[in-house]
């Protein structure tokens, strides 16, 4: 009902029905498929990538870009499309790694809190909220410091980090559900946790927990990519997107496509996930306000 | 009826104390739980066992973890940071000159970005669904999914390399006059506007828009007020209060984004002296530094909740 007043007034420009009968619009569409291209990209990396990350192929640095060099060559004269596409799957693997477990355990715990209240819902809130007060990359900068950086680490470090937000954002929702009378049913029933959060809170907050996971996984990349960039996340050999742009900052006064390449690689992926978000059918994002 | 601000923003104090409390907790302990004995680290291999015990009692290393952790936060209230271990320097040296740097950069910022982020958050709110707006929007979502350092390396590329007006580094030049005071802070005062402006004019436009779709606009509306009077005068009062959040948030984006710009730039702020200590892993360096910025935070969250609190009548 929801769904085809708010549609129906946008339906100008550019919509396509789906076979499914979700609405979907051409933005939508295009950042959906530049995120599949990137996705496809870091899986079948071995198999696409002309040569290997680490072989030197050009006499020249910072070369510009040509047939055969197609995105030009990085500091020591290697290929820099096989480095981006290589690169992809760190900065692709990790943060997806990370999103995954932060929003597992952020969504546990919150559905908990909310079924449970009381002493527990205080106790989980107030500690999330303080480790929330550190600034994220003070954070990660504290933990490499401790630790040093390796690539469990980082997915580790990078999950605590987005936990917090995780927890508010399904608590919040979880509290909503958990006042209706089917919980109460339920409750009555004599059902145990698990099942209250697994059957009867969570299908009704998949759609904007979902939607959550996407944007978390934006903060993610634009953290790790920072991370990298000031050479304290993934370490050499091995070179996510944001290593890429610290490895070659010295070609930035000639603009070499060797710097460019990368940035322009994470501002795409995290847009379009962004704008793919902002352009999820309405069926999707609302689920728990029908 | 009695106010119940006072209440409400000793409860917010109060909370920010507890949180602070908790972190000051964490960054201590994330710090001192690592692998090896400081004592043994700073003195080196060829040092005697004696020197060693000696060196861990002056230190308090053979005392209980908590009782470190009290010394430690005695020695903060004194003003009293500890000493660097990989220069022998008192960090409060260290770091006196670093953070006035790095508080005339975030001023700076402040400065620039503050007006220029209302007057775009505001004029989009007011002329929303037109061309104006879309492009703000557009430019806004581009700029706040993009990490800090791709919009320095933007920045750099076009002010820099491609239009030739502004040095790529800070400090190569004299700050003497005005004009070279100009271009020494440019870059990085021009990095850190586009970061902490996107956030603001995102936050602004939809306050404003928020309170223009409440009915008593709508009645100013059928009034027959004009436009920018009804945002300005009708709208814009009530809409103060989570402008006002929104800009004390924004600008506690200004930390993450020193980090990344003082870097780039080489500035001398103390988020590069932090970046530093973490390579050479210098702790008590890190642990002041760390304690400065969630103070900094914290002040900037708190602010925000405090005037929120402030500017909303209903709870006068």
């Amino acid at each position: 009902m929801k769904t085809h007043s708010s549609t129906g007034s946008r339906a100008s420009t550019g919509f396509i029905a789906a076979r499914s009968g979700y609405r979907v619009n051409t933005v939508g569409l295009v950042s959906a498929s530049v995120v599949i291209f990137w996705a496809l990209v870091a899986l079948f990396a071995p198999y696409i990538a002309p040569h290997s990350a680490g072989e030197m192929i050009d006499l020249d640095y910072f070369g510009p870009m040509r047939p055969g060099l197609w995105l030009g060559s990085d500091y020591l004269g290697r290929d820099m499309l096989s480095r981006l596409i290589f690169g992809a799957r760190y900065t692709v693997g990790i943060s997806l790694a990370a999103v995954t477990i932060a929003c597992f355990t952020g969504v546990v715990l919150g559905m908990t809190s909310a079924v449970l209240r009381g002493p527990v819902d205080m106790v989980v809130s107030r500690l999330l909220d303080a480790l929330n007060s550190i600034p994220s990359k003070l954070f990660g900068l504290m933990v490499v410091a401790a630790v040093g950086s390796s690539i469990p680490v980082l997915i580790l470090t990078l999950s605590v980090i987005y936990i917090p937000g995780a927890y508010r954002f399904s608590r919040a929702l979880a509290v909503n559900i958990d006042t209706m009378d089917f919980i109460m049913v339920a409750r009555i029933r004599g059902e145990k946790l698990p099942y209250l959060i697994w059957s009867e809170i969570l299908p009704n907050i998949i759609g904007p927990v979902l939607a959550d996971l996407g944007l978390r996984f934006v903060f993610i990349v634009l953290l790790l990519s920072g991370l990298s960039f000031l050479g304290l996340g993934v370490q050499p050999p091995f070179a996510d997107w944001g290593a890429l742009v610290r490895e070659n900052i010295g070609g930035l006064p000639f603009a070499a496509p060797a710097v460019i390449v990368p940035s322009l690689a994470i501002a795409t992926l995290t847009i379009s996930v962004n704008l793919l978000i902002d352009n999820l059918p309405q069926k999707i994002r609302d689920r728990s306000a029908s | 009826m009695k106010s119940r601000v006072p209440s409400l923003i000793f409860g917010r104090l109060l909370i920010a104390l507890v949180t602070l409390t908790i972190v000051s907790f964490a960054v201590f302990f994330a710090t001192t739980l690592l692998p090896g004995d400081t004592a043994t680290i700073l003195l080196g291999q060829a040092a005697t066992p004696e020197a060693i015990a000696g060196l861990r009692t002056a230190m308090h290393l053979d005392q209980p973890a908590l009782l470190r952790f009290l010394y430690w936060i005695a020695g903060l209230f004194h003003g009293d940071f500890g000493t660097s271990y990989a220069n022998n320097v008192p960090v409060a040296t260290l770091i006196s000159g670093r953070l006035a740097n790095t508080l005339k950069l975030a001023g700076l910022t402040t400065l620039v970005s503050v007006p220029l982020a209302l007057t775009l958050g505001i004029t989009a709110a007011m002329w929303r669904r037109t061309l104006y707006d879309r492009i703000v929007t557009v430019a806004t979502i581009g700029i706040i999914s993009v990490p800090e350092f791709v919009v320095a390396t933007l920045a750099v590329l076009v002010f820099a390399v491609y239009l030739k007006w502004l040095p790529a580094l800070s400090f190569t030049y004299q700050v003497d006059s005005f004009a070279g005071l100009l271009r020494a802070y440019a870059m990085p005062v021009v990095t850190l506007t586009f970061v902490v402006s996107a956030q603001m004019i995102r936050m602004s436009r939809a306050a404003v828009i928020e309170t223009l779709n409440t009915p008593y606009v709508e009645m100013a509306l059928l009034k027959g007020a004009s436009r920018p009077r009804l945002v300005l005068r009708h709208a814009l009062p009530n809409a103060l209060a989570p402008i006002a959040n929104a800009v004390a948030l924004s600008l506690s984006y200004l930390l993450g984004g020193v980090i990344i710009v003082e870097t780039i730039f080489n500035y001398p702020g103390i988020a590069k002296l932090m970046v530093d200590a973490v390579s050479t892993r210098d702790l008590p360096l890190i642990q002041s530094c760390a304690m400065i910025f969630c103070f900094g935070y914290l002040l900037l969250i708190t602010t925000a909740d405090i005037v929120a609190i402030l500017s909303n009548p209903r709870l006068r």
